[in-house]
């Protein structure tokens, strides 16, 4: 029964008011696919903090050292993208970091992939890596900054290889769990097909896996930007963890905000990204 | 065309720590080439053992299944074909299953497709596995799919599809690859009732079109009878033939309409005959794990 005045499609949109499916639905508490986007509170929620912001810092309630006036933020952007930072330019300090991110995950894939393969098919190996693997899962690669700074000192290749000893592990099991959850009528479809194994494993194994793996991937590059974030804070003097690192040092608080929004946005960019990329590449996943 | 011996099959399965299964005990049959024998019984009667051991997933614990030339003298012959060179060998008299192989294909209930290939990939799987050249694939698939209705589709991703279509590429898929047999473990079985009906109707008339020798294991009494030749009834601990049945209907149903048949007497008798007789199968085994219950 509709109760005669439509809601406007405004209002819909912002998710003030219930769409015309939601409307006839009698059960709404309990049913999640009942919730509404609740974007107009999303916008006053961001509009709220801008303002407090704004009013906090301008009326001097709070001291710039600890947090920055909203217009001085917006000035050291500008300075910041036009000048750089300690002589270098804003934009290499976010690239060294991505592109550690990105080495660090490509050689974690290119030897995780592999070892989880082999982990899922063969016993040898499992038994083998397993005690490592699992040992290792728990320990979170900061724990091995201070080790790996004693191995390798604090140059571009001690960064990559903590970062790849990260996604590593992260990779091994993603791959293996991607073996792991091939179902036997496939293999066995594929085996009465004529395949070899080596056609099974590259025709059917492999793509199985390509889901798992990619959520890996994705995991991984979630992991590794926190990583680098942390890696850079210790020993850098470049990336943008090391720029508001230093920034902390000489009391920039606008900058080191700024550092922390970058982080920020870039983590939740390569999240997007990667969700883009698994719809384009892997359209198959979970229709088994 | 081979015809199919299971010769003395026998297959128990311990587990650890529990009691010896017997889940198929001197099991012995023989299928001429295109026939079409369905499989019947309650669950735990091993048929879905018997099928994976014919097609070479399991190894029995006695006996042995064959695939030889039919000749009257028995002579000789080494399968050829592209599961040759891995597993089958040379007997004395004939060639010995050993491993799966493209010369027994399979149609599985439901989840067998390759879900990240389109239709046509999915159905030229198997000749390209085998290294045909393309063109022959291609024409292969073409006509196939032309058989199960689904030209329109060819490049659609499988997971787009009904159930009862992903059922028609599992089909095609096999006979893609010419099997010398066709083995189906449910492929109906998650179907809907009208969907199933209608491919009932397909498989009838792939097998006249092919002449394929199929086993086909169903739950279904109605589509046992419908869509075997042969019927063959087993029983539970230890798994074995219990009964064996020659039936007019699949023939009929090349002709009569599915549903004339599966309404007259003749049918309706035997179903309920069967029906009665896999019903006691069962009561007896709840008979059987309450005493052990009691006792």
């Amino acid at each position: 029964m509709a109760n005669g005045k439509q809601p406007s499609r405004w209002m819909i949109w912002l998710g003030l008011a219930d769409n015309s499916f939601t409307r006839q639905k009698t059960v709404k508490f309990g049913d999640a696919s009942a919730v509404n986007s609740g974007r107009g509170y999303g916008i006053i929620s961001v509009l709220a903090f801008i303002i407090l912001w704004w009013v906090a810092t301008a009326s001097g309630w709070i001291n710039p050292i600890y947090w920055p006036a909203l217009d001085a933020v917006f000035d050291r952007v500008g300075k910041l993208a036009n000048e750089g930072f300690r002589n270098v330019a804003l934009w290499d300090h976010i690239w060294i970091s991505v592109y550690r991110v990105l080495s660090g995950v490509v050689y974690g894939a290119v030897i995780g992939i592999p070892l989880g393969f082999a982990m899922g098919l063969w016993s040898v190996a499992k038994g083998f890596f397993d005690p490592i693997v699992e040992f290792i899962r728990p320990i979170p690669p900061l724990a091995l900054i201070p080790l790996i700074i004693l191995w390798f000192g604090i140059d571009e290749f001690a960064k990559i290889f903590l970062l790849a000893l990260a996604s590593l592990f992260i990779m091994i099991i993603a791959a293996r769990a991607g073996v792991s959850s091939v179902r036997v009528s496939k293999v066995h479809a594929a085996y009465s097909l004529g395949a070899t194994k080596l056609q099974v494993l590259i025709r059917v194994v492999l793509p199985n896996a390509l889901p798992e793996i990619f959520t890996g991937l994705r995991t991984a590059m979630g992991v590794c930007w926190g990583t680098v974030v942390a890696a850079e804070l210790v020993a850098a003097d470049r990336g943008i963890g090391s720029m508001i690192m230093i920034a902390k040092n000489f009391l920039n608080t606008d900058i080191v905000v700024i550092g922390i929004v970058i982080i920020g946005l870039i983590g939740f960019a390569i999240e997007i990204l990667m969700r883009m990329l698994e719809r384009k590449l892997i359209p198959w996943r979970g229709k088994g | 065309m081979k015809a199919l011996s299971i010769k003395d099959v026998s297959m128990v399965f311990t587990v650890p720590g529990g009691d010896p299964v017997r889940a198929l005990d001197h099991v012995s049959l023989d299928l001429q080439p295109g026939e079409l024998m369905s499989v019947l019984g309650p669950s735990g009667c091993g048929k879905t053992t018997l099928l994976n051991i014919v097609a070479g997933f399991l190894s029995p614990t006695a006996g042995r299944v064959v695939l030889q030339d039919p000749e009257p003298d028995g002579a000789a012959s080494v399968v050829t074909g592209p599961g040759a060179d891995r597993g089958m060998i040379a007997d004395t008299d004939a060639s010995v299953v050993k491993g799966p192989g493209a010369e027994r294909g399979m149609v599985f209930q439901q989840g067998a497709l390759f879900e990240w290939l389109t239709v046509e990939k999915n159905v030229a799987f198997g000749p390209k596995m085998a290294g045909k050249p393309s063109s022959d694939i291609k024409a292969t698939v073409e006509h196939l799919l032309e058989t199960v209705g689904l030209q329109d589709f060819a490049k659609k991703p499988v997971y787009q599809l009904s159930g009862g279509m992903q059922q028609r590429v599992a089909l095609a898929r096999c006979l893609a690859n010419d099997p010398e047999v066709i083995l189906m473990d449910e492929p109906l079985g998650a179907l809907d009732a009208l969907t199933r009906e209608k491919m009932q109707g397909l498989v009838l008339r792939l097998w006249d079109e092919t002449r394929k020798t199929i086993i086909l294991i169903t739950h279904s009494v109605e589509e046992a009878l419908f869509l075997g030749e042969r019927l063959i009834v087993m029983a539970p601990r230890p798994g074995r033939i219990e009964r064996e049945y020659r039936l007019p209907f699949a023939k009929r149903g090349l002709n009569e309409s599915p549903r004339d048949i599966k309404a007259s007497p003749d049918f309706i008798e035997k179903r309920e005959e069967i029906l009665s007789m896999i019903w006691e199968m069962e009561e007896e085994i709840m008979g059987r794990a309450e005493g052990v219950g009691h006792g």
